[in-house]
């Protein structure tokens, strides 16, 4: 839509404003000159999600660990899913919770994002990307507080994590927000014109949780249907987590590729759609 | 000379659909029926034909092959009615929307105060949303430090600046996003009737900054409707009707054929459906007329008559709290008197909270109050502290004859805009 060109340090820059034509630029250069901008909106988020709650910041540790007593109960007693090698099954759905929690309240801030932000969106030029991106990072924060729980049942549980857990950890969690963005970038820009999403979300997660691992093992799934089974990108980033700190078998792969690819694809899709669609955001939201 | 902003042949299409007539009120049976349609509205929205709720479709040229160039360290004034684009204009050059065609060159960063306390959260400390919204307006956080003090200073919140701004009161509140917008220091910067709002010390303060910027040879674009400001401030207008530019030239010409042309409409002045924002919902004004005694439609009235001022307007809903009115104002901006239909405490009880369907408020202004001139009317349909409907602070304007009105034997001009005539007893007391 605009292009800057820099000039001298006394000259100001010249803007270039004309009707974008075709497919839209990526124009990632714009986003890394707004870097302070991702910053506060983190920053604000953090500082302003539990605001005037009684509980405060322990919500990021009550959502894991009730949802795994829940999942323990039903599907660990009750219904008795096996686990891989016999590990109990709490923190077996634990470490699936984090990487999912954290996905879940990715896209639910993240969808919003330039919606509830509406007043910046129809007044101020910056690039939109900020917002959603944003969102999902200050995410980070509460998956930071939730992991302290892990630790604490890991040692409870005496269960030491491999030494891949270094440096895969990082790339896993890497995985789960580039997945969160690809899909919040489609569903925000979606959500600009249609306030459906709001209301799809929830449907969305709850199915999606249905066809990721977190309450049981995707060694239960048939060796024949593992490959379309990891077409969903969560299967791969669970999978990861649980492989690099309990050591299960369900490491890298041919699965594990799958993932990481459909997670890239949807990413890129979402990237240029989003720009494509950012140019009427002012005139539609 | 060079030149800071380049407009080209610029023209913005919008899509406008009839106005979304949703369900009000829980009316049972209008909710079964958009339930049905369903599948006819995903059917359209599949095809890309428009927005929720809406049947046909539309699109109107809120800009039209618009051009002008403005040279660096010119204040140029933008008039034109609501709708007439201006607002349209300043997205485009603020890059916040893309024109459907033309291009436009600037030279600088824009900053605009139509952007006052855009990111402002309520649970934020004074500090805290000054990094913010410098931030969003696109300064860097040593820019922000360096004129930090300044801020606060210019905003005289000093000492509540770690207190959330929801603990505010409104005032406080603007003083303090106008502060950060007003440091920005944008090589162009963009003004949009913000002077509507604030006490009148504050808005002074508004105009000396932005005589400031303007001294210190950076670009100004100054949207009002109040002709006074737009007067003083600029040295040139452009004035905009229906999406194309109609003139540019000094101001005081410009403004004068802004009023003589755009405004003069018989006494009657009729509100066209793309006229009125869809920010009115439910409210939806339909014409204002002046009438002279015997109940035509003048634009002329003689000073020595009453004159009735008629709003007719749409409710498409019941609003509560509702209070139509006008403001009296000289062509020169200045205001003579602000009135509204439900000032009578009675009548407000009455009135005050209106069923939907089409109104008229009707008031007399009486004989001998006006001196000779051309008046503007604005008009203002809002409910307190809660929400403004529907404003144009020059709706319509009309001309006054002062033949026969007090003092007129002598052919000179009286200072004022009223001419009452006075009760005057003379009496000898020595």
């Amino acid at each position: 839509m605009a292009q800057i060109t820099k000039g001298s340090s006394h000259e100001p820059a010249t803007i270039y404003i004309k009707p974008s034509t075709g497919l839209a630029a990526l124009n990632l250069k714009d986003l890394w000159a707004y870097r302070e901008l991702v910053y506060f909106m983190i920053w604000r988020d953090v500082k302003v999600r539990y605001k005037q709650t009684m509980l405060g910041a322990a919500w990021a540790i009550i959502q894991p660990v009730l949802t795994m007593i829940v999942f323990t109960f039903l599907f660990g007693r009750i219904a008795k899913l096996p686990t891989d090698n016999d590990i109990p099954y709490p923190i077996f759905s634990y470490a699936a919770l984090l990487p999912w929690g954290m996905f879940v309240g990715a896209l639910n801030q993240a969808s919003r994002s330039l919606t509830s932000n509406q007043n910046m969106v129809t007044k101020i030029y910056f690039p939109r990307l900020v917002l959603p991106l944003a969102s999902i990072l200050s995410g980070l924060v509460d998956f930071v507080i939730a992991f302290v729980i892990l630790i604490g049942l890991m040692i409870y549980y005496g269960v030491t994590p491999s030494l891949n857990a270094i440096w895969a950890l990082p790339l896993f969690l890497l995985l789960t927000v580039l997945t969160a963005l690809g899909v919040a970038l489609w569903l925000s820009a979606i959500n600009v014109q249609y306030r459906d999403v709001n209301y799809a979300l929830p449907f969305l997660t709850q199915f999606w949780l249905f066809i990721t691992p977190v309450a049981y093992s995707s060694n239960l799934i048939s060796e024949k249907w593992q490959l379309i089974y990891s077409l969903n990108p969560m299967a791969g980033v669970v999978n990861g987590f649980r492989w690099a700190l309990l050591g299960t078998n369900t490491g890298p792969g041919a699965e594990m590729a799958v993932s990481v690819l459909i997670s890239i694809v949807t990413l890129i899709g979402g990237l240029f759609y989003f720009r494509n669609m950012e140019k009427t955001f002012a005139d539609t939201i | 000379m060079t030149i800071a902003i380049s407009v080209n042949n610029i023209s913005k299409q919008y899509r406008i659909g009839a106005a979304q007539q949703k369900f009000q009120y829980g009316m049972f049976r209008d909710v079964l029926m958009d339930t049905l349609m369903t599948p006819v509205r995903v059917y359209r929205a599949l095809r890309g034909q428009g927005m929720r709720g809406t049947t046909a479709t539309s699109t109107i040229w809120a800009l039209k092959d618009v051009s002008f160039d403005l040279e660096e360290g010119k204040v140029l004034g933008i008039v034109g009615r609501n709708g007439a684009g201006k607002s349209t204009l300043l997205k485009i050059l603020s890059r916040v929307t893309e024109p459907t065609q033309g291009t436009v060159t600037v030279r600088g960063r824009v900053g605009s105060l139509l952007e006052v306390g855009t990111g402002f959260h309520p649970e934020l400390t004074g500090r805290e949303n000054i990094y913010m919204n410098g931030a969003i307006l696109g300064m860097k956080r040593a820019e922000i430090d360096a004129k930090f003090d300044e801020i606060v200073e210019f905003s005289e919140v000093g000492q509540f600046i770690d207190t959330p701004v929801k603990r505010y009161s409104s005032g406080m509140y603007l003083r303090l996003a106008f502060a950060v917008a007003a440091h920005l220091e944008p090589e162009i910067l963009v003004v949009d009737e913000v002077l509507a709002v604030g006490d009148a010390e504050f808005q002074k303060k508004c105009l000396g900054k932005m005589s400031d910027v303007a001294q210190q040879g950076r670009t100004v674009l100054f949207v009002s409707h109040n002709m006074s400001a737009i007067l003083r401030l600029t040295q040139e207008a452009i004035v905009l009707k229906k999406g194309q530019l109609i003139k540019r030239a000094p101001t005081p010409e410009a403004v004068d054929f802004y009023l003589s042309s755009g405004q003069a409409e018989s006494g009657q002045r009729v509100w066209e459906a793309e006229e009125v924002p869809a920010a009115s919902q439910p409210f939806r004004p339909v014409a204002i007329r002046i009438k002279d005694r015997s109940g035509n439609v003048v634009d002329t009235v003689r000073s020595t008559e009453p004159l009735t001022v008629e709003w007719e307007y749409q409710l498409d809903a019941p609003i509560s709290a509702l209070r139509v009115g006008i403001y009296l104002s000289t062509m020169r901006g200045e205001y003579v008197f602000t009135s509204f239909d439900t000032d009578d405490a009675r009548q407000y009880e009455q009135f005050g909270a209106r069923q939907a369907g089409r109104y008229l408020s009707r008031c007399e202004i009486p004989a001998d109050f006006f001196n000779e001139g051309r008046y503007s009317l604005g008009v203002n349909a809002s409910s307190f502290g809660v929400k403004r409907y529907f404003m144009d602070e020059n709706a319509l304007s009309f001309n006054v004859d002062i033949s026969g009105a007090p003092g007129t034997q002598w052919p000179e001009v009286r200072q004022g805009p009223i001419r009452p005539r006075l009760n005057w007893e003379i009496e000898k007391i020595d």
